[in-house]
């Protein structure tokens, strides 16, 4: 049936050519509907979680106290040892890891290696959770410290107040990422996919590698400035 | 290309089975469509009665012992919060959005219906939290729609306690329930249309609605990071937005925040939102003009990119909202260019309206006298704009009745027209029933000729320097007795518009038993929603197989053709001449 539509122009050179394909009917990307979509609400969360960076970096300068000296707040005694920032640069690490082992359940995903991708994706929840528990851990030692999300020792009540919201906000997403993780993987192993294929673990790739950037940045902009 | 088949397999529409699933818990577009519709009329009327009531205060100071200065001031807030998000917001994107994307690009449904289905009830969910502030102890919070800190949260505000924290709460769930449906809009408008529809073939109302979404998808998070900030500033006493304050003599806890940084946030989603409720309008008008003129939309590719710059450019003039907050000149500079460069794109729309019904076949039928009345309103509304959009001409008239006249004409009564315009042109469609003209006609002549009643008087006010959101003005020097005789001239003209609407709430009720039954097609239009083969079309949209697009949207009175219009789905053939090239992917 003649679709109606240009078809010389989709192998037209340069611009024109690329925008021709962009435009064309049915579908402007080449991927499943629910990848694109999770594109959509990633670039979405972008921007809340840049509004949250953005508006921490602005109260941080507006307050009037003076900013805690970061690597001095978040340091640990271990053995005998004072080491800044330890527990951040564990955590950021087994984030990191855990994107090595969602892209590894990915590319096992698509070659239908259904146990591989099961213990991958349990692997990456594992480090997740783990993930969260470390923070779990840091948020009862600052609180004992005495900071609190109105309040701390140091200087700016701003400290505090970004800190709790921007890590616990990220927190929500791991936590989050590890439930969807845990279903997703679950589902695999019952082999539910088996007929639509397995976009839906690259889905959820994309959402886990997502989190784990944002972690990045907000390790940047809060522990190391 | 790979996934094309998904849009034909009928595999994944969930055929209701009994009368809940059809109606309540319906996944379904187009029920769902009517269930935010229905639900966004009923907000609607509820912040209609409310600004009867700010009326009647203004109209006549002393009258009405049950309007006090605080209650006045929730009427206020809860007229605009009410007017902008629950109403305009969630009629034109959950609404039409949902009715018309699926049947206008071809599609069985929206790509993901069970997540459609639950941004339905969290929506109605945010609506009933939102009402349920009239019910607490205090009220609903009374500190204008903008919700600016710190007096949002600070005693002495109406309803700064249990009222401002449910106004939060509420506006997060909306968020959540706006993600939900825009995710769907946006992904079905760019993967799920049907054969030959490319994106430069779409009709202007999908474009509208798709551009309009993509801006709220990017706009509503700083809505809620605003309100998530606030929230705790007000539950558990961090200072974002709070600076260290002293309020009926004693020293509050908060240090060292920034309210400006607030109203930062606030309206880098407050411009946007004004085009995500424009720009489905934009798309609806151009539709409905160019079916009832019979001609083909004058530059349609300039009215794509138009929306597409418009929607651009929102993101970079909202401090125009904030010139008297205290800016550095050098900003004030900047966002009074971007914000004048927006007329650009804007006026070219105007022109191509204007010249789509130059030398058209215009047939004056309700839905296009509604559209006509729109390009009215709206150049009245945009053009107070250039005033406002200047720094020096806005710090005079900046919170005078001028601004408010300004963005009701512009925000308010346009958009509220094109939804009219385009109720009285869908409902044949929705409902298989005609509307009853006559009633239709008295309710256009009531409502275009009441709005300039109501606020023309308005943009005086603001010159004399009357104040906004004032209870009463009192003994003010500047402000002539004349002022209050034009007050109340103008409450009568609002109490008579509002009043009208019962008009048109009868026709819509009536009309669904009682009016002429619709017959298919029967403004002679071209897009594909009047092309299904049952009206009102039946689940799944479109019976066994998928339309094929072979032109544009707006082929009226082609010069050789049998009909005085070409449907996007009639094949081309030796006796019709396809001037659908137009509209082509090239």
């Amino acid at each position: 049936m003649d679709t109606g539509s240009h078809d010389d122009s989709y192998t037209a050179p340069g611009v024109r050519g690329m925008v021709a394909d962009w435009a064309a009917d049915k579908q402007a990307f080449d991927m499943p509907w629910g990848k694109l979509m999770m594109w959509i609400f990633l670039l979405s969360d972008t921007f809340i979680f840049s509004i949250f960076l953005t508006s921490y970096m602005n109260v941080r300068l507006s307050a009037t106290d003076s900013w805690p000296n970061a690597s001095e707040v978040f340091a640990l005694e271990i053995f005998g040892h004072h080491l800044p920032l330890i527990l951040i640069a564990i955590m950021t690490f087994v984030l990191i890891t855990s994107s090595g082992t969602m892209a590894m359940a990915v590319n096992f995903a698509y070659r239908r290696d259904r146990r591989k991708t099961v213990w991958l994706m349990a692997a990456t929840a594992l480090l997740g959770a783990s993930f969260v528990g470390m923070q779990a851990f840091e948020w009862t030692k600052l609180i004992e410290d005495g900071v609190r999300p109105w309040g701390n020792p140091w200087g700016a009540a701003q400290f505090g107040s970004a800190f709790f919201m921007i890590t616990g906000f990220h927190g929500l997403h791991v936590s989050a990422g590890v439930i969807y993780l845990a279903i997703v993987a679950r589902k695999v192993a019952r082999g539910d996919y088996e007929q639509k294929g397995y976009a839906i673990v690259e889905i959820a790739g994309l959402y886990w590698h997502f989190v784990d950037l944002v972690w990045v940045f907000i390790f940047a902009f809060f522990y190391l400035w | 290309m790979q996934h094309t088949a998904l849009a034909d397999q009928t595999l994944e529409l969930h055929d209701p089975h009994s009368f809940v699933t059809k109606y309540i818990w319906s996944q379904d577009h187009k029920v769902i469509a009517i269930q935010y519709g229905l639900t966004a009329v009923f907000v609607g009327l509820v912040a209609l009665v409310l600004s009867a009531l700010m009326r009647l205060q203004l109209g006549f100071p002393d009258t009405f012992d049950f309007i006090t200065p605080g209650a006045y001031l929730q009427f206020v807030t809860m007229h605009g919060m009410i007017m902008v998000i629950y109403l305009l917001t969630a009629l034109l994107l959950g609404g039409f959005g949902n009715y018309l994307i699926p049947l206008m690009v071809g599609a069985r449904d929206m790509v993901f219906p069970y997540m459609n289905m639950l941004s339905y009830w969290m929506y109605l969910l945010s609506v009933i939290i939102l009402l349920a502030s009239f019910f607490v102890p205090g009220g609903p919070t009374g500190a204008g729609w903008t919700l600016y800190p710190p007096q949002a949260i600070l005693q002495g505000t109406p309803g700064y306690d249990w009222g401002i924290i449910l106004m939060l709460v509420s506006l997060a769930v909306f968020i959540i329930a706006f993600t939900m449906g825009g995710l769907n809009y946006v992904t079905t408008v760019l993967q799920a249309r049907t054969r030959g529809m490319t994106l430069m073939r779409m009709p202007l109302t999908i474009w509208g609605i798709f551009t309009a979404t993509v801006l709220g998808l990017l706009a509503f998070p700083a809505l809620l990071v605003s309100a998530i900030m606030m929230l705790l500033d007000k539950t558990i006493g961090t200072s974002f937005f709070m600076p260290a304050l002293v309020s009926l003599g004693e020293n509050l806890d908060y240090t060292g925040g920034s309210p400006v940084l607030f109203q930062h946030l606030f309206w880098f989603f407050g411009h946007p939102e004004v085009y995500i409720v424009a720009l489905p309008a934009f798309g609806m008008v151009s539709d409905v003009l160019a079916c009832h003129a019979r001609k083909n939309i004058f530059g349609y590719r300039m009215m794509v990119w138009a929306i597409v710059a418009i929607g651009g450019l929102s993101f970079v003039v909202w401090a125009h909202h904030m010139y008297v907050s205290g800016m550095h000149p050098a900003f004030g500079f900047f966002f009074a260019t971007t914000t004048l460069i927006i007329a650009v794109p804007t006026a070219i729309k105007v022109y191509n309206w204007v010249l789509t019904l130059w030398q058209g076949n215009i047939h004056l039928r309700v839905p296009m006298l509604f559209a006509i009345g729109f390009i009215f309103t709206f150049i009245h509304g945009g053009l107070t704009g250039l005033f406002l959009g200047n720094v020096t001409i806005d710090l005079p008239l900046s919170d005078t009745y001028f601004v408010v006249a300004h963005f009701h004409m512009v925000m308010g009564v346009s958009p509220i027209m094109v939804l009219f315009a385009a109720i009285y042109h869908w409902y044949p469609l929705i409902t298989g029933r005609m509307l009853n003209d006559a009633l239709g006609k008295a309710h256009f002549w009531l409502t275009f000729l009441g709005t300039y009643a109501i606020y023309l008087p308005m943009h005086y006010l603001g010159f004399l320097g009357v104040p906004r959101r004032y209870f009463a003005m009192g003994s003010t020097d500047f402000i002539p007795e004349s002022a209050l005789s034009l007050n109340a001239s103008i409450t009568v003209s609002a109490l008579i518009v509002g009043a009208s609407q019962l008009i048109f709430l009868f026709n819509v009720f009536w009309s669904l038993r009682h009016g002429e039954k619709a017959p298919h097609n029967p403004w002679g239009a071209t897009s594909l929603e009047w092309q299904t083969p049952d009206v009102p079309p039946k689940h799944g949209n479109w019976g066994p197989e998928l339309p094929t697009v072979y032109r544009w949207a707006y082929d009226f009175s082609v010069p050789g053709a049998e009909r005085d219009f070409i449907a996007q789905n009639e094949p081309p053939d030796a006796a019709h001449p396809t001037s659908g090239e137009l509209g082509g992917a090239s």
